[in-house]
């Protein structure tokens, strides 16, 4: 347990006000080397933690200091792990999902939002956060008429910083393109990277799915779409490097197997690939048990660990180790390998979140696409 | 005069008042590539006359009338591309050794000799690679008569004429081999003669006797300081590092230490913005903000022992 608070503890029942001062002081969970101390203050019948990391049991009990409204459940956690959690709180008339009221990280995704558990080591790197330096790029948006869907697809478009349309720029594409512009802060990173010329300036488009189970899951119109609509609207308006080595496509989790799966279709299309925490399930015998939504994923799968040919000459592969991926996605960097890609492969101590598809863009931007860092001296 | 990066702190325009400059001042933007004519804010800040001298724009037109050269040279930069490549490999073990031996715990004399003779191998390994390069580009001025085609002697003498209505010539950063390279084909250095020469960040080393490509975190690869080329040699002994503060990890006295120690036949000063380093006759004089770092693994105000 946190020393301050055994400290206080060892002194007798401590007041509430007592409490309230501590705490005043102590964001929680209260973090000591690899033990942390998860913390609920409040009436209930019972506290659990119910965290998102795979293989370890979850809903684990908290433990009540008599005479008091604190609650306390301490883990042993690994240096630089980021676990996203909620607090069970149950009360006789039943129990509710709550994000931690002590602790100010929060992790947000499309479906709302969840507390942070920072261990010991881990800092939000500095590349994510605005630099007063980095000269912003513009985001524009975009409609254009999709014949494979029948319906009009709205997409945003990253302009570098000094962007003139005389030079050529290379180009990256992105799945759900929104989540990781509000998620995963991809406008700050681009800016700072391409500042810090770890990455070229690069014209980015930021697509967005309709019905996203359907249209990433090795979804034919989906592929058609993206190198037979979307490209060309891009290169038609953009001044873009017309070549494979300059094209870049990525995306995470179900966005990963469509960035897989359309660069497998057509290549020769997309020299630089991206995946974050793909949802690459496979079968080498029996069935899929993830649900009908990953039939599909798990057919292309198959194929593509039969066949893979060569969709682009350089990958890189990033999952975090707390997720129930991590196996697919590890099974699947020798096969990259041995088909002649040159890959990164990169694993965090984190979840299937944007905030580690965030923590990884570094890695992943200046391996696919290779600033001038070297020669430039401004 | 060598100064610190000008974007958040210029400078040129003072520096330029301290050398009696007011008249015309030439400048070379040419490591901006083809943002190269984007110097309304330079001119801004100068508050004279400012005559382009546009070197990448001149090199791009003289390589169209001149494909044959243009050929030529993009075979060279190809092979020199991979001779650095190969240098790389081997730097990386032999820095390799170097580091480990110097985060031995135990600092004895054997380690010491052995650590002293790691740090010989890299500046070894530096040598070999830099008269590779030179006798790679040597031979290519040789071969192709670089300097006596006709279009890059009337290039040359239109650069000269340019620069010989100017009180100064201004040497700007960017790309630095891009630079470097546009400074050789149309001599621009030596076109300036006795006239006050003000230069920062790429611009600065390129004026150098050797150019030194460094960063302490790239986000690929070890980070490895690399000896790039022999630079225009205006003057020699110091290797000018702009922007250190954010390039190199100097609150690490091992990497300080080690980086001081290879290219300890040169002054490694650090050039943040706002530093200045005048050259007065074949020394240097008035030194402002700027920093060295030394063999054991400090930074220290250069003038400081």
């Amino acid at each position: 347990m946190n020393r301050a608070l055994e400290a206080l503890l060892a002194d007798g029942t401590p007041t509430a006000e007592a409490l309230d001062a501590f705490f005043a002081e102590h964001a929680a969970p209260l973090v000591d080397g690899t033990e942390v101390t998860f913390v609920y203050r409040g009436e209930a019948t019972g506290v659990f933690l119910h965290h998102w990391i795979f293989g370890l049991e979850s809903a684990q009990p908290f433990e009540r200091v008599d005479g008091t409204d604190l609650w306390l459940l301490t883990e042993d956690v690994p240096a630089d792990s980021r676990i996203e959690y909620k607090i069970e709180v149950e009360h006789v008339d039943g129990s509710r999902l709550i994000r931690d009221p002590l602790n100010p990280h929060l992790a947000r995704d499309p479906f709302g939002a969840n507390s942070v558990l920072r261990s010991a080591g881990y800092v939000d790197p500095e590349w994510t956060r605005p630099d007063p330096e980095s000269r912003p790029g513009e985001l524009v948006t975009r409609v254009i008429r999709s014949e494979a869907f029948g319906r009009r697809r709205r997409f945003r478009v990253y302009l570098p910083a000094r962007y003139n349309v005389r030079r050529r720029y290379p180009l990256l594409i992105v799945h759900d393109g929104d989540d990781y512009l509000r998620f995963s802060a991809m406008q700050t990173v681009l800016d700072n990277l391409i500042h810090r010329m770890e990455i070229p300036p690069m014209i980015v488009a930021f697509s967005n799915p309709g019905d996203r189970l359907i249209e990433y899951a090795n979804h034919e119109p989906h592929a058609r779409h993206i190198v037979e609509e979307l490209l060309p609207a891009l290169e038609d308006e953009f001044p873009i490097v017309a070549a494979e080595a300059a094209r870049g496509l990525m995306g995470a989790s179900f966005g990963a197997v469509a960035t897989l799966s359309t660069a497998w279709r057509y290549p020769g299309t997309f020299g630089r690939l991206l995946l974050q925490s793909g949802s690459f399930a496979f079968t080498d015998i029996g069935r899929n048990r993830r649900g009908p939504a990953f039939e599909p994923v798990v057919s292309f799968v198959n194929a593509f660990r039969h066949a893979p040919g060569r969709p682009a000459a350089r990958l890189f592969v990033s999952c975090g180790v707390y997720e129930s991926l991590i196996y697919e996605n590890r099974s699947l960097v020798p096969l990259l390998q041995q088909s002649g890609m040159r890959v990164r492969f990169v694993e965090a101590r984190d979840g299937h979140n944007w905030e580690n598809w965030r923590d990884r863009l570094q890695a992943g931007l200046s391996w696919a696409f290779p600033g001038p860092l070297w020669m430039i001296y401004e | 005069m060598l100064l610190g990066p000008q974007r958040l702190r210029p400078s040129v325009a003072g520096a330029l008042a301290d050398l009696g400059v007011d008249g015309p001042v030439a400048v070379v933007t040419a490591g901006w590539q083809e943002r190269e004519s984007e110097i309304d804010e330079l001119c801004e800040h100068v508050g004279c006359e400012v005559v382009d001298l546009e070197l990448f724009r001149r090199a791009e037109e003289l390589f169209e009338r001149d494909p044959a050269l243009f050929t030529a040279l993009r075979e060279r930069t190809g092979r020199l591309r991979k001779l650095q490549r190969l240098y790389s490999t081997r730097l990386d073990h032999a820095m390799a050794a170097a580091r480990e031996l110097l985060a031995r715990p135990a600092q004895d004399d054997l380690v010491a000799m052995h650590f002293g003779g790691a740090v010989e191998a890299i500046r070894d390994l530096d040598r070999e690679h830099l008269d590779r390069v030179e006798a790679i580009r040597a031979a290519f001025d040789e071969e192709h008569g670089v300097a006596e085609r006709d279009d890059v002697v009337a290039a040359r003498a239109e650069v000269a004429r340019l620069i010989d209505g100017c009180g100064a010539l201004a040497i700007a950063g960017g790309h630095v081999a891009v630079l470097v390279n546009r400074l050789r084909l149309f001599d621009a250095v030596a076109s300036a003669g006795s006239r006050p020469i003000v230069a920062w960040s790429a611009g600065a080393m390129a004026l150098a006797d050797r150019i030194v490509l460094f960063h302490d975190s790239p986000p690929q690869g070890a980070g490895n300081a690399e000896v790039l080329r022999a630079g225009i040699g205006l003057y020699d002994g110091v290797l000018p590092l702009p922007h250190a503060k954010r390039r190199l990890r100097l609150g690490d006295p091992a990497r300080v230490a080690l980086f001081a120690r290879r290219f300890a036949a040169h002054r490694c000063l650090a050039f943040d913005d706002g530093a200045r380093l005048d050259r007065v006759g074949d020394g240097w004089a008035g030194v402002d903000g700027v920093t060295r770092l030394t063999v054991e693994g400090r930074v220290v105000p250069e003038g400081d022992r």
